[in-house]
């Protein structure tokens, strides 16, 4: 029943969004990846996911807010299950790892697909990327991380919105990057963001 | 009907057949990159072919319900097309979703349950005043002329004009109105293909290099004069005499020819080189139908005023 309902979502999301792929630096692989992305609506979990290819697919869980996503047993459901998302804490307690369930998955060789800037952003423009990616490609350094950029989410369903405007969503996947000797945070945040924003370009020349 | 539609439906497989083997020795030939890419795309576009053929080709044998719903969807793939390229704001989005899920299937189920008389002033009165009045309910004044300029011309194109074609199906003429709709098709897109044979194989002069660099006056000249013979040798699909046929598919010609014009010039402003990907070869959807657009009103209100009974 799950697996069907996943197909059904993905299906769905292809439809209403087109969810398209562009591989520019790197190719599909399903060896264990740290995807991310920027984060401009509720679609873009589901639009990469519905643009990675089955075999990837399977093996990647996007992280998902805990204090949305959890929220509810219907988006609960969706996320979890529908997704196999792993739900997460923005703001944890003091002393306790939230990235711990990420570091769980990537030791048990799957990928994961992440939102750096933390929450939805309100403009086209991409917010600051948080740290958490940081510390997890210091933590795993012999993992691609692998910038993907999602364009016209903004319009498909901007945030306080809930009315979908199927305008075709591609999403294009990037050049591996991996965390460089000694690079500081803020030095490696930049480059990743930098790595998205590169992808941005000619959205509607291509 | 039946009889006459497949005598058509052998024929195109029939070229469709020589084209495939064409196609498979030009490819066996190609030897330089830059030929072997034309012949690569020739190729994709050939397969494209059979494709489209088959899905037009069942829409009408299985009836005009599914005619319908066939046109429906692919004016639902041109708008969402114009609205991947074309910019919008904030402040559009509600007159996008209305666009898309309101305005679109009311103006195909008046096309479905041949209410003309709403059909033919829904969209370009009624849309068009209540879209940019939907629009003014979030305060945002900029640029917003163009804007709903924007919202208009979209519908306008994709789904007010695309449909022109299948509401032949509404009219009755004393031939079957199917193939109306099939003759329409066939001399709009023979043109299309004609053109691009023709121009490759003698064009020279470039017809308008800033607006669709690839298209000649050779391949202009030579593929209209080819459409409007095929037109009018098909007469007998029509009401029309032979002489009739020969200016109707002048006029099928000249419009489509526009058609494409109008709808390249907004790639270019978009910087876009195909309005989608859908179609392996061509593009998007809005690339295969740019000609309908302005071929089918035309066609259709020539048939309508001097060929209904």
């Amino acid at each position: 029943m799950i697996p069907v309902i996943r197909r059904l979502l993905v299906l769905f999301v292809r439809i209403m969004v087109g969810a398209r792929s562009e591989w520019r630096g790197c190719s599909p692989d399903t060896r264990r990846r740290i995807y991310f992305a920027n984060h401009n609506s509720h679609v873009d979990t589901v639009a990469v996911m519905a643009a990675l290819p089955y075999q990837v697919r399977r093996l990647t869980h996007p992280v998902a807010a805990r204090d949305y996503w959890g929220t509810s047993a219907f988006r609960r459901f969706i996320a979890e299950k529908g997704l196999r998302a792993v739900l997460i804490d923005r703001k944890p307690l003091p002393d306790s790892n939230p990235l711990e369930p990420l570091e769980r998955l990537l030791e048990e060789g799957r990928s994961i697909l992440i939102f750096p800037e933390g929450t939805r952003s309100a403009t086209e423009e991409i917010a600051p990327f948080r740290s958490g990616i940081y510390r997890l490609a210091c933590r795993f350094p012999d993992v691609d991380l692998i910038p993907i950029h999602l364009d016209n989410l903004q319009r498909i369903l901007p945030k306080g919105s809930w009315l979908i405007v199927p305008i075709t969503c591609t999403a294009r996947f990037g050049k591996p990057l991996r965390v460089e000797p000694g690079e500081e945070k803020n030095a490696f945040l930049a480059r990743a963001r930098a790595a998205v924003i590169e992808l941005a370009d000619g959205g509607a020349a291509r | 009907m039946t009889s006459l539609f497949a005598l058509v439906l052998a024929a195109i497989l029939g070229l469709l057949a020589v084209a495939s083997a064409i196609g498979f020795i030009l490819q066996r030939r190609a030897t330089e990159p830059g030929s072997v890419a034309t012949v690569h795309n020739l190729n994709a576009r050939i397969r494209s072919w059979w494709i489209m053929v088959a899905i037009f080709g069942g829409a009408i044998l299985l009836g005009d319900t599914a005619v319908v719903i066939l046109f429906a969807f692919l004016s639902f793939m041109a708008l969402r097309e114009f609205w991947t390229l074309t910019p919008s704001r904030r402040g559009d989005h509600l007159a996008l979703f209305l666009s898309f899920f309101v305005v679109l299937p009311v103006h195909y189920v008046l096309l479905g349950t041949l209410w003309y008389g709403l059909f033919a002033i829904f969209i370009p009165v009624y849309a068009f005043l209540i879209l940019p009045a939907v629009a003014t309910l979030t305060g945002d004044v900029n640029e917003f002329l163009a804007r709903s300029a924007r919202v208009q011309w979209g519908l306008m194109l994709t789904v007010y004009s695309i449909s022109h074609a299948p509401a032949l199906l509404m009219l009755q003429t004393g031939t079957p109105s199917a193939l109306l709709l099939v003759y329409l098709v066939i001399v709009v897109q023979l043109s299309d293909v004609f053109q691009y044979v023709w121009g490759k194989l003698l064009g020279k002069h470039r017809f308008s290099p800033n607006i669709s660099p690839s298209k000649t006056l050779e391949g202009l000249i030579g593929g209209g004069a080819s459409a409007i013979l095929v037109g009018t040798l098909l007469y007998r699909l029509t009401p029309f005499s032979p002489l009739q046929a020969a200016a109707v598919s002048t006029v099928i010609v000249v419009a489509g020819f526009f058609g494409g014009f109008v709808l390249s010039a907004i790639k270019r402003d978009l910087n876009a080189k195909d309005w989608g990907y859908v179609i392996e070869g061509h593009g998007g959807v809005l690339d295969r139908l740019d000609s309908i657009t302005f071929a089918a009103p035309l066609f259709f209100h020539i048939v309508r005023y001097w060929f209904t009974t």
